[in-house]
C-alpha cells in the first residue's frame, strides 16, 4: 500500500497492485437488506428489474415489503410518495436514465417538494453500463437531481462504500438520489473505511493539486496521482461521495492549499460534481480547474472500459487535465 | 345505516357554505380555478362531513381516512372543506395564493393541516394515494384512502399505471371519485382526448364502478357506502362545472378564473337564496 495514502480511511491494502472487482450494485443489494433488518418500515419498489438492480435479496427476505410496480417508474415514485406519507422508508429502483430519468416531475413534486422520506435509487448509472448504448448511459442524473431542494445526492466510489451508503441513508428522514454503476469496478475501500454523508473524505494528501472525483473515477484518480508523484507531482485526492450537500469547507482547503482543482466524474460536464465543486471555488477562493467528465455529447456502444478510455474518464484522462491545470497555477 | 333527511339537509347547507367560502378566496386572489372548485363542493361536503373517519383537531392521527386531490388546481374547494371541518381558522381563506399564505397556489403538504399531500401536476396525487392504500393494507390499519381525479386528467399516462396498479392489489380499502365533467381547458373532454367508454376502461382495469350524481348527496352517500370486497371502486360522479353560480355553470371560460367583485356579490347572493330553499342543488343528467 502507497505510503502517501490517508491511513484513517483503511482503503484497500491492492488498491495499486491488482484489486478486487466487484459491481458497486451488488453493495446497495446488500445494504438494503441490512437497512430493512435494522428498521422493518423499509420497502423495497422495483420497475420489473429485480435482479439486475440487485433487490433480489431483499424481495426473498422480505417478500411483505417488496412492491413489484411494473415499468411504470412514474407511478413507482407516487407511490412510494404515499407509503412515506404513511412512515414507510421505500428505496425505489429502476435505471438511472428512468428514475430519476423518467419521473423527475414526480419526484420534484411528490417527494421532494413535499419532503417524502424516498431513496431513489439510480442503477446502471453512467457510460460503463456500455453495449446498451447513449439511451441507456445515464449522464445527465446528478445535473438534474442536484437542482432539486431538499435531496441529497450520493454517488458512492466502490462496493463497500455503496453498501454502507444504502444503509446510512435510511436513517436521514429526507429524500437521497444514489446512483451507481453496473460493471465491475475496483474495491478501494475496506469494511473498516469509515463513512459519512456530506463529508468529502481526503483519500490522499498532496499539496500541488487536488482531484476531487466521485464514483468509479475515485479510483482512478488515486492511480493518476500514484503515477505522478514518479513526476514529482504531489496530488491530493478527495472522495466527494455526497455531491450535495456538498463539502465545502474540503473545497475551499484545496484550493487555497493546493491552488488546483481537477474534477472527475462519469457524468456530463454541465450539472454534476464538477459544477458543484466550481460553485464552491469561484464563490471561495477562485483557483484553475479542469474537468473530467463527458464533454457536452452523447455516447455510444462499446465494451466499458473501451468507453471509458474514448472519453478520457480514466487515469488518462486525469494526469493530462492534472498537467493542464498546474500549468495554469 | 339509512341516512335521514336532516343529515341530507345538513350536507347540502355545507356544500353551500363551501360554495361561498370558494366564491370569496377566488374573488380575494384574483387568480384561480372556479368552475372545477364550486362542481364538486357536493362531493367534498359527503367525504368530509359524513364518509371519512378524519379529526380537524388531530390531524396526523394514525387511524385516520386519507384524502388526496389529485386534480389539485381545484384545492379551493379542498381549502374551503378544510376551513370547514375546523383544520385551520376560517379567516385565513383570503390569503389564497398570497405571499406567505399556508393556502398556495396549488396545495404544499405540511404547509396547512390536513394537506395529505402536495399537487399540481396531474395524476401524481392518484399515485400517492395508492401508495398510501398499500401501505395500509401490508400494515393491516382499518384505513381507507379516497383520491379524486378530473377527467381531462386522465389524458395522463400515470393514471392508467396507477389504475392497473390498484386493480392488480385489489386495494379494496381504495375508493377513487372521478369529478366527470366533461370540460378540459381546451373543450369537451370527448373532442380533447376521447375517454370513453370510461366505465368499461375502469371495469376493466379491476375497479368496481359506480356511475352517479355528483350533486345528489343521497346518491353518492350510498355510492361510498357500498361494501365492496377485494377490489378498488370509483364513483363516476357526474358533475355541471361551475355548479350552484347560475352564470358559471357549464362555462368553459370559468375553469380557470376568479370572479371579480361584482360577480362574486352576484354569485354569493345566489348561494344565499339555495341555501334559503334548504339546498337542493339537482344535476341535469338526471
Amino acid at each position: 500500500m502507497s505510503k502517501s495514502l490517508n491511513k484513517k480511511f483503511h482503503l484497500a491494502g491492492n488498491i495499486f497492485d491488482s484489486p478486487d472487482q466487484v459491481p458497486a450494485r451488488n453493495g446497495y443489494g446488500e445494504g438494503v437488506v441490512e437497512a430493512g433488518q435494522a428498521d422493518e418500515n423499509v420497502v423495497v419498489l422495483c420497475c420489473d428489474l429485480t435482479e439486475s438492480t440487485r433487490n433480489a435479496k431483499f424481495k426473498e427476505t422480505f417478500p411483505q415489503r417488496f412492491v413489484e410496480i411494473g415499468i411504470a417508474e412514474q407511478n413507482m415514485a407516487g407511490i412510494a410518495a404515499g407509503m412515506a406519507f404513511s412512515g414507510k422508508i421505500p428505496y425505489i429502483s429502476s435505471y438511472a436514465t428512468f428514475n430519476p430519468g423518467r419521473n423527475w416531475d414526480q419526484i420534484r413534486v411528490s417527494i421532494c417538494y413535499s419532503m417524502a422520506n424516498v431513496k431513489i435509487m439510480g442503477a446502471h448509472a453512467g457510460i460503463s453500463v456500455g453495449p446498451d448504448g447513449a439511451t441507456h448511459q445515464a449522464m445527465e442524473d446528478i445535473a438534474i437531481t442536484r437542482c432539486l431542494p431538499n435531496l441529497t445526492v450520493i454517488v458512492p466510489s466502490d462496493y463497500w462504500e455503496t453498501k454502507k451508503a444504502a444503509l446510512a441513508i435510511a436513517g436521514i428522514e429526507s429524500p437521497v438520489y444514489m446512483r451507481f454503476g453496473r460493471e465491475k469496478i475496483p474495491v478501494i475501500t475496506t469494511e473498516k473505511t469509515p463513512f459519512q454523508i456530506g463529508r468529502a473524505d481526503t483519500y490522499r494528501d498532496g499539496q500541488d493539486v487536488t482531484v476531487i472525483a466521485c464514483g468509479s473515477l475515485v479510483y482512478e484518480a488515486l492511480v493518476a496521482a500514484e503515477r505522478l508523484s514518479g513526476d514529482g507531482i504531489d496530488v491530493r485526492v478527495i472522495n466527494c461521495h455526497t455531491v450535495k450537500p456538498i463539502d465545502e469547507k474540503a473545497i475551499i482547503n484545496a484550493a487555497i492549499e493546493t491552488g488546483a482543482i481537477v474534477t472527475a466524474e462519469e457524468h456530463q460536464v454541465h450539472g454534476g460534481l464538477g459544477n458543484a465543486v466550481a460553485e464552491v471555488v469561484a464563490k471561495n477562493s477562485p483557483v484553475p480547474m479542469e474537468y473530467v467528465a463527458m464533454m457536452d455529447r452523447f455516447g455510444e456502444s462499446g465494451e466499458p472500459n473501451e468507453l471509458m478510455h474514448k472519453f478520457g474518464l480514466d487515469s488518462k484522462g486525469i494526469i493530462a487535465a492534472i498537467n493542464k491545470v498546474i500549468e495554469r497555477k | 345505516m339509512a341516512v335521514t333527511d336532516a343529515q341530507i339537509e345538513y350536507l347540502e347547507d355545507m356544500a353551500t357554505h363551501i360554495r361561498e367560502d370558494i366564491i370569496i378566496m377566488l374573488e380575494k386572489a384574483g387568480s384561480g380555478h372556479s368552475a372545477g372548485s364550486l362542481g364538486t363542493a357536493d362531493i367534498f361536503s359527503t367525504l368530509y362531513f359524513h364518509i371519512m373517519k378524519h379529526d380537524p383537531k388531530n390531524p396526523d392521527w394514525e387511524e385516520r381516512d386519507r384524502f388526496v386531490l389529485s386534480n389539485a388546481h381545484i384545492c379551493p374547494v379542498l381549502y374551503a372543506t378544510l376551513a370547514e371541518a375546523g383544520y385551520y381558522p376560517k379567516k385565513e381563506i383570503t390569503t389564497l395564493r398570497k405571499l406567505g399564505s399556508r393556502l398556495q397556489g396549488h396545495p404544499h403538504k405540511g404547509a396547512l393541516p390536513g394537506l395529505e399531500a402536495s399537487g399540481g401536476p396531474l395524476a401524481q396525487g392518484l399515485s400517492i394515494a395508492v401508495g398510501m392504500a398499500v401501505a395500509a393494507k401490508i400494515d393491516e390499519k382499518r384505513s381507507r384512502v379516497f383520491c379524486m381525479v378530473g377527467d381531462g386528467e386522465m389524458n395522463e399516462g400515470q393514471i392508467w399505471e396507477a389504475l392497473m396498479f390498484a386493480g392488480k392489489n385489489r386495494l379494496h380499502n381504495f375508493t377513487l371519485v372521478v369529478d366527470r365533467n366533461n370540460i378540459q381547458i381546451d373543450g369537451f373532454t370527448e373532442d380533447v382526448m376521447p375517454l370513453e367508454s370510461l366505465k368499461d376502461k375502469l371495469t376493466s382495469f379491476g375497479f368496481h364502478v359506480i356511475e352517479v350524481d355528483g350533486h345528489n348527496i343521497r346518491r353518492l352517500i350510498e355510492a361510498f357506502e357500498e361494501t365492496i370486497f377485494e377490489k378498488p371502486k370509483v364513483l363516476l360522479a357526474r358533475t355541471i362545472p361551475g355548479k350552484g353560480v347560475d352564470f358559471m355553470e357549464f362555462k368553459p371560460e370559468w375553469h380557470g378564473k376568479p370572479p371579480n367583485k361584482e360577480e362574486a356579490d352576484k354569485a354569493i347572493s345566489e348561494l344565499e337564496e339555495l341555501r334559503s330553499l334548504g339546498g337542493k342543488i339537482t344535476c341535469e343528467h338526471e
